[in-house]
């Protein structure tokens, strides 16, 4: 049977169907509006693409994306070299950086420690946390605190008891961040865990 | 067939979830009536979520599902036992992992299989949680019981060659045939392990006992360690493949 689609189509309807949360028929959607749009936006969006694969790389201090080397808040003169907030995702970064009430450096993990799917310490950006600290240790700006800002679920509390583990003994202190209900949260349906971590974590008024 | 409800309850233990869409979840749950099933939880990554506490890897909850068209979607979710003391400890964490890992694995057993194969997930998770015994003790006799469960039960008491009963002297392990040979059976064999009478007498043991029986075994750092290796060879030729969880187990195992 003859192929109904033109073949480039077909080929971004595909290339659209790969990306995370989109099925067959949003990719379809997408790809027809591009077909049907200003050639400018089909060409703004290909350029764009182009140079996120060809214009970002790693940042060799934090391991964030960044267009440059060391990246730009690594680069800060004007940031806390002394406190580094571990997160979990370059995202996670961006959330952090969006409160306006951390003016410390960050470590991406690019990802957390899963048993169930197999992703272990090792498989994560520790070993490099690791040397930056034992560097700075001996710098005049050594490293005295560690927030650890996982995700506050299994993957996300494993990885923060294995750091604390780990870099504990070096002297530094290992924070995590708070655990309890959300703002605009309803106490009656709050999960015992949320509630009991609540409790641990309160607060004087 | 009987007319389908368009919702149903049931409970379930949550093995393993993954991102999906903006702020959903997937998640692989066991049920006691359904087995495995993979269930779609939406909005739980948002931090006002009400549920996604409840769906957290290993808790035991009570849902609510509403049938849909590619997956069925929680609408409640309840907690029943949330194992706190299991996810406080590394080593209890990496020991979950894998029993989530075994039980997603044979998830799709046969209904007569699932109450059996539920019964014995909810013990390893509260013994993990709570219990006093031996935690990689824990983990063989699961193995040996999700084996028997699963209709791999290996044959421990008589010889797969000349049907003897095995003699408690050095027997010849085969993975393919899925049980032991003796001596003079398997020295014709081109794939024997030797395997020590001990290793053989505790593997009986563990195959027959209920849990109680078994928690308070003390056994020697060399025996545990065969006894571990003859079950973890025979499962990952049973499944084909070596489980993921377990390196990640040993790592997590080997910080205490």
């Amino acid at each position: 049977m003859a192929e109904p689609l033109a073949q480039p189509v077909s080929n971004l309807i595909q290339a659209f169907s790969r990306l995370p949360g989109i099925g067959p028929k949003t990719a379809s959607r997408l790809a027809y509006f591009l077909l049907r749009a200003d050639d400018e936006i089909a060409l703004n969006l290909a350029r764009a693409l182009e140079e996120l694969k060809a214009r970002t790389l790693f940042c060799s201090v934090c391991l964030n994306i960044a267009d440059q080397d060391p990246c730009r808040l690594c680069a800060d003169p004007q940031r806390d070299p002394t406190v580094i907030c571990v997160v979990e995702e370059p995202l996670d970064v961006q959330a952090i950086e969006r409160t306006r009430e951390f003016r410390g450096v960050y470590h991406v993990l690019h990802g957390a420690i899963s048993p169930v799917e197999g992703i272990g310490p090792e498989d994560l950006k520790v070993r490099e946390l690791m040397a930056r600290v034992r560097r700075s240790l001996e710098t005049e700006t050594p490293v005295q605190e560690l927030i650890v800002a996982t995700n506050p679920n299994l993957e996300g509390e494993a990885t923060a008891m294995y750091l604390a583990r780990l870099f504990k003994p070096l002297g530094l202190r290992v924070t995590r961040l708070a655990r309890g209900l959300p703002t605009g949260g309803d106490l009656e349906y709050a999960d015992e865990s949320t509630l009991a971590n609540a409790l641990t974590g309160r607060s004087e008024l | 067939m009987a007319e389908r409800s368009r919702s149903y309850r049931t409970r379930a233990v949550i093995l393993r979830r993954r991102d999906h869409g903006d702020a959903d979840r997937i998640l692989t749950v066991f049920t006691p009536r359904r087995g495995r099933l993979e269930l779609i939880a939406r909005g739980v990554r948002r931090t006002t979520s009400r549920r996604s506490g409840h769906l957290e890897p290993f808790i035991h909850v009570d849902l609510q599902v509403a049938q849909g068209r590619t997956w069925d979607v929680v609408t409640e979710a309840t907690t029943v036992e949330s194992f706190r003391g299991l996810r406080s400890d590394l080593g209890r964490i990496g020991r979950a992992g894998y029993v989530a890992e075994l039980v997603d694995a044979f998830g799709q057993a046969d209904p007569e299989a699932l109450m059996g194969l539920w019964e014995l997930l909810l013990l390893a998770l509260r013994e993990l949680d709570t219990g006093g015994g031996h935690p990689d003790l824990l983990l063989r006799w699961f193995e040996i019981h999700l084996l028997g469960l699963m209709g791999f039960q290996p044959e421990l008491a008589r010889c797969l060659g000349c049907g003897e009963p095995l003699q408690p002297v050095t027997n010849f392990l085969s993975l393919q045939a899925g049980g032991f040979y003796c001596p003079s059976c398997g020295e014709r064999l081109e794939q024997g392990d030797p395997v020590e009478a001990t290793v053989l007498k505790v593997l009986r043991h563990l195959q027959r006992s209920p849990w109680s029986a078994v928690r308070s075994l003390r056994l020697r750092r060399s025996t545990q360690a065969q006894v571990e290796s003859v079950l973890q060879r025979y499962l990952a030729a049973v499944l084909e493949r070596r489980p993921r969880s377990l390196h990640v187990l040993h790592r997590l195992r080997s910080l205490g």
